[in-house]
């Protein structure tokens, strides 16, 4: 089977030489099942060895080589160049700053991310000895959805919101806040709503819905945004129409 | 020297960029269609309450090709807003009913069925009104 010649049009930036990005062309002899970084790992081998790029399972797990190829967001393991055209645009995923080629800086995301403190809060915190905290497998059914993903930030290039406003906590970091807010086993809603149900949090979001369409985990953040912003509107009447609930949230209680 | 490079996004053409974010703004433009044929309503009914005379005359420049044409437009939009937001409607209400989640599809198509059960009885109330 012969290999098909594809143009990789990349881009590249050298942040101690380049004042902005260009763009840089490779022929790549591309096999019949290979995706495209493939084709970016045989440019670093044989033909560029001074292009900077993240990749490490190769296998849609890591969420390493988040790119945007052809203009769209996509990870760079899960792209079969057999369903694009003879020419390949690879850029570095929108709306995070271009350390090098197609690095991107996430440091923004790693801090919006903790400060929805994405992990379980017992009401009675257990040690190891005392064992596991047990679930039923509808109760995992409710935010299972949401415990695919895999930070490969490709929701945050899609997001348009994110692009015009970077204080937009942002559709990954909701979609976790939501996954443990649904978590049976957890307390720690009222902890996060201070983060959550603020202007730059889910209220920044318009249901533009481009990041659930390019998740390739199929978490459906724009749904876990909406669901939440329905709660914590149904937070906002009942907290006025009952006020001494607001104490009863101080000590814990969850959405479903 | 230049240090990580942030890249321009334009704030009055970003829409352009994406066919998904043309869509988008379609959705939300739609609402402005939808604003207006309201404010005619009203006004539809301030005239009404003017005497027969004026309302006559509200009805006359409604049906002119202004009208038909901005009628028009508002039908469209509104039932592509419709679409896009019964669409939506499982992501913002997902329902678990026996301990299992369901599906998507069946919550779009009930949608679907309740706009076809009140539009056909609201045209049976209209037309039993003689209206």
């Amino acid at each position: 089977m012969s290999d098909r010649v594809v143009e990789f049009e990349i881009l590249r930036y050298d942040p101690d030489q380049d004042e902005t990005p260009r763009f840089q062309t490779y022929s790549v002899p591309c096999h019949e099942d290979w995706v495209v970084l493939d084709a970016i790992n045989y440019i670093k081998d044989e033909l560029d060895r001074t292009l900077s790029y993240r990749w490490s399972c190769h296998m849609a797990v890591c969420g390493s080589c988040g790119m945007v190829i052809n203009g769209e967001p996509a990870l760079a393991c899960h792209a079969f160049v057999r369903d694009y055209p003879d020419q390949i645009r690879v850029e570095p995923l929108h709306n995070f700053p271009v350390e090098r080629d197609l690095v991107v800086n996430m440091d923004d995301f790693i801090g919006k991310l903790t400060s929805v403190k994405p992990w379980l809060i017992a009401k009675d915190p257990k040690t190891i000895d005392e064992g596991a905290y047990l679930q039923s497998k509808a109760e995992l059914s409710i935010f299972k959805q949401y415990t695919a993903c895999i930070n490969c930030l490709l929701c945050y290039s899609a997001c348009p919101q994110y692009a015009l406003n970077d204080a937009f906590v942002g559709p990954a970091a909701l979609a976790l806040a939501h996954r443990y807010n649904q978590d049976s086993r957890d307390v720690g809603r009222s902890a996060r709503q201070d983060v959550v149900a603020s202007n730059p949090g889910i209220w920044e979001c318009s249901f533009v819905g481009a990041c659930s369409e390019v998740c390739p985990k199929s978490v459906d953040p724009a749904a876990a945004i909406q669901q939440a912003k329905i709660a914590s509107t149904g937070d906002y009447f009942l907290d006025f129409l009952m006020p001494w609930r607001n104490k009863a949230a101080d000590d814990g209680s969850n959405d479903q | 020297m230049s240090g990580p490079y942030i890249r321009p996004v334009s704030r009055t053409g970003w829409w352009l960029t994406q066919p998904r974010y043309v869509r988008y703004m379609m959705r939300e433009i739609s609402s402005l269609f939808i604003g207006g044929y309201m404010l005619i309503m009203i006004t539809g009914l301030y005239r009404l309450s003017q005497g027969p005379q004026e309302y006559a005359a509200f009805l006359a420049a409604l049906l002119g090709p202004a009208g038909v044409a901005y009628t028009l437009v508002t039908f469209v939009f509104a039932a592509y807003h419709t679409y896009t937001w019964f669409i939506v409607t499982p992501k913002a209400m997902p329902l678990v009913f026996a301990g299992k989640r369901v599906p998507g599809s069946v919550i779009v198509a009930a949608h679907w069925v309740g706009f076809a059960v009140i539009s056909v009885a609201l045209w049976l109330l209209m037309t039993a009104q003689g209206v």
